[in-house]
């Protein structure tokens, strides 16, 4: 058997490791655009901060690939499937045929054009442990860093920086920040708190024209910058899928194995769209968890197995400057809100299940939150009240403790 | 594998597990000189409420929604054991958002995450809380798969 697998994140590793439960024998074939052994992208704000490394940044250890059995062509792309004839073509010209294909394709920055953008010279995107080491060498202690995006990646970034640079600016569209995971009241909460910290927020804004060193803002306002970054959000990579006549939505279209419309191609991770539980859509759900995950439900599959991966939904544990955010799931319900001792808590129920959470500050046991989403819980089979206070399998029946926790024999 | 299994009805509520697994994970030898005067930060805990008392430890999952969300590989599974690498932790807390029994925590300095490794890094030899609970509610067995 022949597996070809186009990506080198989470969602590649999570397909290897899978097929190797089942499959000692067939060869592994990894492409990917970066040379770099497999890392973990999230850590790259981390990196600037000085709180890992390139080396504890790997996210499997150095022989992995020898370990998998994996011919790992690092530095390579693949420039196009021929689902009839079964191969990828390399942009180095080779081709690799495969039985099996993964597009686990991630995504990439989104650059919006702006007027002037052409001129600035010391701009970055900020996905790539590549874009994370061009930041890192181009700042300096007096830069001011403008940053474009007050979403997950623009505030990770500006965490990364904040005592790197003299100020930090973070400019968006939004009239709050990382409105993806929060609602208002937790923008604010987490706004306040970055704002103590260097970082100053224009929003409800964007910036109209850049010159070579500053930012006419749609508001009227100038700001003036040594450093832009883009963290405006991701395009997921479909381009391979839809050139080769699979269906692509947003991301690509695929089942719940994890296949696309195109025989033997699965997809996951960044690139792919899955089934989100709480709205019900199919949707790209960008997250390392759900990329390894459905990863590992295609890698399965590949391998001859029959694994489904019907569990997924948004999801975030991130942090900024000490304090902890995990939220899940969607915010459309009847709200519980706590708000006490500087932590902020809202639990989403509907149809009598809970749908979604925010926690910011008091975040310990949130998994316990996020299984009642995951199982579809009803909320009348444990003691809500109970719960509501804080996550604890005493709101469980006595059964169901017994079971979780080995009390049965 | 053998795990670490509860049963509520044999619980006292004594929080020694507690104590013991505090102590074992110090990396003292003397108990009194390691717990004296600090707040305990255990990788077991005790849920309490009226006469009901049980404590909750990492289950080592064979399916762990914790490795396999870990952002940064810094969770592996050894032997059936789910240990943490806590020089590659980063403290994201993903696991703690994926773990359905609530059984991760963070480390005391908070730059990292803990967890009941089944007592394999330090010098206990079979899990202290075992060793140390007064009533058996808490034992270590063999099972079969779980998780």
């Amino acid at each position: 058997m022949k597996y070809v697998i186009i990506g080198n994140s989470a969602a590649a590793v999570g397909a290897v490791e899978a097929i190797r439960t089942r499959d000692q024998d067939g060869l592994i074939t990894v492409v990917a655009k970066e040379p770099h052994h497999v890392y973990s992208r999230p850590l790259i704000s981390y990196l600037l901060r000085e709180e890992t490394d390139g080396e504890r940044m790997k996210y499997r250890p150095d022989d992995f690939y020898i370990k998998n059995g994996v011919h790992a062509l690092l530095g390579e792309s693949a420039c196009a499937i021929d689902p009839d004839k079964k191969e990828v073509a390399l942009k180095s010209g080779g081709k690799l045929l495969y039985d099996k294909l993964l597009v686990a394709a991630g995504s990439q920055p989104f650059v919006p054009p702006v007027q002037g953008a052409a001129k600035v010279k010391r701009k970055f995107t900020f996905l790539s442990l590549d874009d994370a080491r061009a930041l890192q060498q181009a700042l300096f202690p007096e830069a001011r860093v403008l940053i474009l995006g007050a979403g997950l990646i623009g505030l990770k970034c500006a965490e990364g920086i904040a005592d790197k640079a003299a100020s930090v600016t973070v400019v968006d569209l939004a009239d709050r920040v990382l409105p993806s995971i929060l609602d208002e009241r937790g923008s604010e909460i987490m706004r306040r708190h970055i704002e103590a910290q260097n970082v100053d927020f224009r929003l409800s804004d964007s910036i109209a024209s850049l010159t070579g060193g500053t930012a006419l803002l749609k508001s009227g306002e100038v700001i003036p910058f040594d450093i832009l970054v883009f963290a405006v959000g991701v395009h997921p990579n479909t381009d391979l899928v839809r050139a080769a006549g699979g269906a692509v939505n947003r991301g690509v279209v695929t089942d719940t194995r994890c296949c696309t419309t195109l025989p033997d191609v699965y997809a996951a991770g960044d690139c792919a769209e899955s089934h989100d539980i709480t709205t019900g859509t199919d949707r790209v759900l960008a997250l390392w968890p759900n990329a390894y995950m459905q990863g590992e439900c295609a890698g399965l599959n590949m391998a001859g197995g029959d694994r489904i991966f019907d569990r997924a939904m948004p999801m975030n544990a991130i942090g900024f400057f000490g304090l902890h955010i995990i939220t899940a799931g969607s915010c459309e319900g009847e709200s519980c809100v706590f708000e006490q001792d500087g932590s902020y808590k809202r639990l989403v129920i509907r149809d009598g299940k809970l749908v979604g959470y925010i926690l910011i500050g008091a975040v310990e046991r949130a998994g316990i939150y996020t299984a009642l989403i995951r199982d579809r819980t009803p909320l009348n089979s444990i003691d809500f009240e109970l719960i509501k206070e804080k996550p604890q399998l005493m709101a469980f029946s006595k059964m169901d403790r017994l079971r979780k926790l080995g009390g049965l024999d | 594998m053998k795990r670490i299994y509860v049963n509520e009805k044999w619980c006292l509520g004594c929080h020694l597990c507690e104590y013991y697994c505090a102590f074992a994970n110090s990396g003292q030898d003397d108990m009194v000189k390691a717990l004296k005067d600090i707040t305990i930060n255990p990788r077991i805990q005790i849920e309490q409420r009226g006469n009901i008392s049980f404590a909750v430890s990492c289950r080592h999952c064979d399916e762990p929604l914790c490795v396999k969300g870990c952002i940064t590989g810094a969770l592996t599974i050894e032997g059936g054991v789910i240990t943490i690498g806590q020089e590659k932790c980063v403290g994201c807390y993903t696991c703690i958002m994926s773990c359905p029994y609530g059984a991760i925590m963070p480390s005391s300095d908070h730059r990292a995450i803990q967890k009941c490794e089944l007592c394999t890094k330090n010098n206990a030899g079979e899990p202290a809380c075992v060793k140390g609970c007064p009533n058996k509610a808490i034992v270590y067995e063999e099972r079969g798969t779980r998780g």
